[in-house]
């Protein structure tokens, strides 16, 4: 059985895209066929951030519109031909989708792909609504401060009430806490939330800490999911979190201050 | 005088309060029956009724096919040495009449018959987001149950008491026209007594609240004493202040 994951957090430039890209390249480096949809419908970037913007032809509203079908929409990933993108329209505005469009599309790749990934807009608008109303797990983006935490509280509370699964009584979305953008430095100065302090405001199953890392960047700009990148911590860093979603038991990495032991040592 | 007006800060309020008014309910439209048996009345309790405000009560007499003139009605009450301040139940053509009394309409009251939630929806869809959470949560029962964690921008009304066993996040909004318990952090804001309950009260297991309110007494977080924050507390109204004191957990 098909599942939608939508990867959202209310709040922008936390990583959504950048998440988005990793998980849905994660899962099918591990041999599940995945699609991965842009729903920022006129700020297309996960193109950008998968290396396949110069191979667009047709995109999701195209599809939605019946302009194009899904096959001839749909990028196969130049590094896994397990991974497929959907990417967005550059040149039209959220209100070109509709929830019917949408649930017909994804009804369409369920039939052929095992995880369909929603790469979320920010906000709480139209966008964001209808990239997490289908979704069977959210994986909510954090980073640790409170503005961004503030946000993905209210993200939850719409999945908990506004989502398809709300809606019709179904047993409700699973909910993961994926928190990005962590410097333990930070958090001993002060200067950021630690992962307990985010666990005790949004009381949510946390799925994995991402390091804040100059990988992400370097991923972005060259193109490639950081995932890719099995040196990096970022890298790494998602591919536990791809582990513990599909039910791996993996302990949780880049919590602690990586110096801590040289600074034991030295005595800093 | 204008200067003075701007240099006084605190120069007027709004506060919300409730009160008893007796209500007329009126079954025929014999205005020689109304005056003589508000006399009547009247006669018998001099001291209750005098000065009394009064809402008159169209409904049942239009029921029943009954055409009241409301500038004709309001004439006799006076008379008779009452304030009518308001009508409700009234026809388009009643209510038009109240408007050129200078009289508000009111709405049949939530006590005695449902419309009541059909406002609170309407009051509440100027908010669209909020709107749907509401009405969804808005609960028959006289005691409602919540179960999973009341997030930031979610709304919880209860016509009777609220138990909340799990968090309240900082922006969410949990209101109750009777008591609010939280067995679980409470960082939102909570208004019990809502319809006027001063004896409502609030109780929870940590208070991180951005508001508290009963029966429209509030205080801000910034006025909850330190003494107080992250404890088990229970908070009620004494002589219109909010009494907030800690509760002994016995292990």
């Amino acid at each position: 059985m098909a599942r939608i994951i939508v990867v959202t957090s209310g709040k922008g430039g936390v990583g959504k895209t950048t998440t988005s890209a990793a998980i849905a390249m994660g899962l099918a480096k591990r041999g599940h066929k995945t699609a991965v949809i842009d729903f920022d419908v006129g700020l297309r970037n996960l193109d950008l951030i998968m290396g396949c913007e110069r191979r667009v032809v047709y995109d999701f509203v195209n599809v939605i519109n019946e302009e194009a079908t899904l096959n001839q929409a749909l990028i196969r990933d130049k590094n896994c031909n397990l991974l497929y993108i959907l990417p967005a329209s550059q040149t039209r505005d959220k209100d070109a989708l509709s929830q019917e469009g949408v649930g017909r599309v994804l009804d369409e790749l369920k039939k052929d792909f095992k995880y369909i990934v929603c790469d979320s807009p920010a906000g709480i608008e139209k966008g964001a609504h209808l990239a997490m109303y289908f979704a069977d797990d959210a994986f909510v983006v954090t980073n640790p401060e409170v503005s961004s935490v503030r946000d993905s509280d209210r993200m939850l509370g719409l999945l908990a009430s506004k989502s398809r699964r709300a809606e019709q009584n179904e047993e409700p979305i699973n909910e993961f806490l994926l928190l990005t953008r962590y410097s333990p430095d930070r958090v001993k100065l002060g200067e950021m939330l630690s992962v307990d302090d985010v666990q005790d405001i949004l009381s949510l199953h946390l799925l994995g800490v991402i390091p804040e890392s100059k990988s992400v960047l370097n991923a972005s700009n060259s193109g490639t999911p950081v995932i890719l990148d099995e040196k990096s911590d970022a890298g790494q860093a998602y591919a536990d979190i791809v582990a513990r979603y599909l039910g791996e038991d993996r302990p949780h990495r880049f919590i602690e201050d990586k110096k801590g032991f040289f600074r034991k040592l030295f005595g800093g | 005088m204008l200067t003075d007006a701007s240099n006084t800060p605190f120069a007027l309020e709004f506060k919300s309060a409730s009160f008893s008014v007796p209500v007329l309910v009126l079954t025929t439209d014999d205005m020689d029956v109304i005056e003589q048996k508000l006399q009547e009345k009247v006669r018998k309790a001099p001291e209750f009724f005098k000065h009394s405000p009064l809402i008159l009560d169209l409904q049942e007499a239009n029921n029943q096919g009954c055409l009241i003139d409301l500038f004709e009605l309001v004439g006799i009450i006076r008379k008779v040495g009452l304030f009518p301040i308001g009508i409700r139940g009234g026809n388009a053509q009643q209510n038009k009449q109240a408007l050129e009394l200078q009289l508000p309409t009111h709405s049949i009251s939530s006590r005695d018959a449902p419309p009541l939630d059909e406002k609170k929806q309407d009051s509440a869809s100027q908010e669209p987001e909020v709107n749907t959470d509401v009405s969804s949560n808005i609960a028959a029962a006289a005691t409602t149950l919540i179960t999973y964690p009341i997030r930031s921008g979610q709304r919880i009304y209860a016509k009777g008491d609220l138990v909340v066993l799990t968090q309240v996040s900082a922006g969410a909004e949990i209101i109750a026209e009777g008591n609010i318990h939280v067995y679980n952090s409470l960082r939102g804001r909570a208004l019990a007594g809502v319809q006027g309950d001063v004896e409502a009260r609030i109780f929870c297991f940590d208070l991180q609240a951005e508001l508290i309110s009963i029966a429209g007494n509030y205080k801000i977080s910034e006025d909850l004493g330190d003494s107080v924050k992250g404890k088990a507390v229970q908070i009620y109204l004494q002589d219109q202040a909010l009494i907030i004191k800690d509760i002994e957990l016995h292990h």
